[in-house]
């Protein structure tokens, strides 16, 4: 047992699967030498050499065709998208070219690589090198989507990425990089497409992402102690395979469904699953399905105004006791 | 623009010039010295009849309404897919685009795969499921045919990488249009195999028009393909695209390079296409006898005089035009009688598991 940052866990977790598959490959913008902008692969090149860890021009396209030429004919690439924003340059390939290979070719090719990216928002950034992307992922048939909010995720889910034979959207969070988890040593290896109930709770059901997982946690400790509301937390984790059955088991229990988002409001992942639970546990519900998400809006680098966007434990706070009182839809 | 009697002169220029000068020793010379010899012709031409044969035959089967969707045919570009094709081992990995039918062909796919692919029938290489711009036949070593002009540039460098990785020996050929050469990844892709040495070789058809507009209108350099090359440290290459033996000893130079290690090859082949960018286009902006000139260069009527040069017989001749006539007749029987697939294939393959469940 280990205490380590997320930042750490993603370089642990890229090395845990280079160790076990030689087939495994990194590459990427100042990911090799210098150990990523955000010193979450620090020791991979000195660890696996240039062969396998290897620095890129500034060529989102050329990175992640290449990662697919490779995959598609026996590599396992990771590769990184250093600000998420970025993967709209190369969109082209997370839209149009992983995804539909395999049934494009009826099954003759497929596309088993990870795509990393820095996600999200709240380190000032300003619009471009801030915003949540998972939802842009998410709609795509094809893609698995995956976004862990702590240390022993990042290296679970990360193993289950790698070996997964799919395209796989892999969002780390920029703001949880210093964040520190318990991690035990040896090999971690997680099952995408599983959610977690962190919390457990009685009174109503609140599914979180990445940053906004320990927000949320944060708020339902204050809904608990200040308004007697007692919420079950779950890291949904995993955006595509989307763990239906978590999901509505918890709101058949608390009869009440909030979602909080850090992706800008229109077509946000809780979009889909506010659909789905209003399709198939609609009896269950006691109150409305309540989307808590940062407004329709690019995000502000003032520091004042992207903490006002981005869903924090207040503003859940607030929302969720206004609601569970019925003096708010 | 150089006009059809400049061909050699002004587009033959790399290295190549030394093999065209040797070419020219030995036909003088007579047959003994002849570097590719009469099995290899033989394969040449009959490729590049075989895929004007298969063409013509989509062509006809559009007008009879059994090919729907969208067709982009190679008519007039034929030496360029026989020519590199002879030149690739087995195991070399072929990257085209969505005019790719004469690639797939010209990598020994059967006919009825590919008109059955284009007629959307149980049949085709994916049964229906990619159509016309996507052919793939991953046991032919065809890595997909590619809609999305210049995707995949950085993907056959991605399987070049791959190739360098692992110390394997085949080489991945990537095929596009002139019209490819203005948009970013074509830029990324050279960039990106030039400084990793990848073993892969971009083979622009310049055929003088990105769709609907010259190239030349649109484009800063005269070669829009050759004219970049020196910006990423690689040779000018550009050649007559309609002479089969030209394209034939060309690509076997870039892959003996690639799979040397010394890196990848950028080469322009000057052609033409006989029809319009689409099914959708007749091709009404062409200037009046443009087309014309080049039926002269055509590249089949070509190789016909190059065979007689090397006295290949009549008769041997008349038998492959024959068999290819044979070949495409016996696949579209094939593929008209091949039902549709079944309705359950709309939901397969969207992930490796085989299914789309995208939830539990």
């Amino acid at each position: 047992m280990a205490e380590l940052t997320y930042r750490d866990a993603v370089a642990r977790g890229i090395a845990q699967e280079m160790e076990r598959d030689n087939n495994v490959v990194f590459l990427g913008e100042d990911v090799a030498k210098a150990g990523g902008v955000f010193k979450s692969t620090v020791g991979l090149y000195e660890k696996f050499g240039p062969l396998r860890v290897r620095d890129t021009p500034i060529s989102e396209q050329a990175i992640l065709g290449a990662a697919m030429g490779a995959a598609m004919t026996g590599l396992r690439p990771i590769a990184e998208i250093m600000f998420a924003d970025f993967a709209a340059v190369c969109f082209d390939y997370i839209a149009n070219e992983f995804p539909k290979l395999r049934y494009m070719t009826n099954g003759q090719l497929g596309c088993p690589l990870v795509v990393r990216t820095g996600n999200g928002g709240g380190a000032r950034f300003g619009a471009q090198h801030s915003q949540s992307i998972e939802n842009w992922t998410m709609m795509i048939p094809g893609l698995k989507v995956v976004a862990p909010s702590s240390p022993i995720d990042v290296i679970g889910l990360m193993a289950a990425a790698v070996r997964d034979d799919n395209p796989v959207i892999f969002h780390e969070h920029k703001s949880l990089y210093a964040v520190k988890g318990e991690v035990p040593d040896g090999e971690i290896l997680d099952t995408l497409g599983t959610a977690r109930i962190l919390r457990p709770g009685k009174d109503a059901t609140i599914l979180a992402l990445a940053l906004m997982v320990p927000r949320a946690l944060a708020a339902a400790e204050t809904l608990a102690a200040e308004h007697g509301i007692d919420c079950e937390v779950i890291d949904v984790r995993s955006l595509v395979p989307l763990d239906t059955n978590t999901i509505l088991n918890s709101v058949a229990r608390t009869g009440h469904l909030f979602t909080v988002e850090e992706n800008p409001r229109l077509c946000g992942w809780g979009a889909e699953i506010a659909s789905i639970v209003a399709d198939e546990a609609f009896w269950d519900l006691d109150g409305p399905i309540v989307r808590i998400t940062t407004p329709h809006i690019p995000l502000p680098a003032a520091d004042h105004l992207e903490d006002l966007a981005l869903p924090n434990a207040p503003r859940i706070v607030d929302k969720i006791a206004r609601v569970m009182n019925g003096s708010v839809r | 623009m150089p006009g059809p009697n400049d061909f050699g002169m002004v587009w033959h220029l790399g290295w190549n010039h030394n093999m065209r000068e040797k070419q020219k020793g030995s036909r003088a010379a007579g047959l003994p010295n002849d570097d590719i010899g009469p099995d290899i012709r033989l394969e040449l031409y009959r490729l590049q009849v075989e895929i004007r044969d298969c063409e013509k035959r989509a062509n006809d089967l559009f007008f009879q309404n059994l090919i729907k969707g969208t067709s982009h045919l190679s008519l007039g570009q034929e030496g360029i897919a026989a020519g590199v094709a002879v030149a690739m081992q087995p195991g070399d990995k072929s990257f085209c685009t969505y005019r790719g039918h004469a690639h797939t062909l010209a990598r020994g796919v059967p006919m009825e795969k590919v008109l059955g692919e284009l007629m959307l029938r149980d049949n085709g290489l994916m049964r229906g499921k990619g159509g016309s711009m996507h052919l793939t036949s991953v046991e032919h070593g065809v890595m997909g045919s590619y809609a999305i002009i210049g995707a995949h540039l950085p993907i056959a460098c991605g399987s070049a990488w791959r190739a360098q990785y692992l110390g394997q020996t085949d080489v991945s050929v990537c095929f596009f249009g002139d019209g490819t050469t203005n948009i970013g990844a074509f830029h990324e892709a050279l960039n990106f195999a030039a400084i990793w040495k990848l073993p892969v070789v971009f083979i622009c058809e310049n055929n003088l028009y990105m769709e609907y507009t010259p190239i030349a209108d649109v484009t800063a350099v005269e070669h829009p393909a050759a004219d970049r090359a020196s910006a990423y440290g690689l040779e000018r290459i550009v050649i007559d695209g309609n002479d089969a033996d030209i394209v034939y000893r060309t690509a076997q130079a870039a892959f003996a390079k690639a799979r040397k290690g010394d890196g990848p090859s950028l080469i322009e082949c000057m052609t033409y296409r006989h029809s319009g960018h689409s099914r959708a286009d007749p091709a009404k902006y062409r200037p009046e006898g443009e087309l014309e000139k080049w039926l002269e260069r055509d590249p089949i009527k070509i190789y016909r005089e190059r065979l007689k040069e090397f006295g290949i017989s009549d008769a041997q001749v008349a038998a492959i035009d024959a068999e290819s006539k044979r070949k495409v007749d016996a696949a579209t029987e094939v593929c008209k009688a091949s039902p549709p697939a079944p309705v359950e294939l709309l939901t397969t393959d969207v992930y490796a598991d085989g299914g789309w469940s995208w939830r539990n």
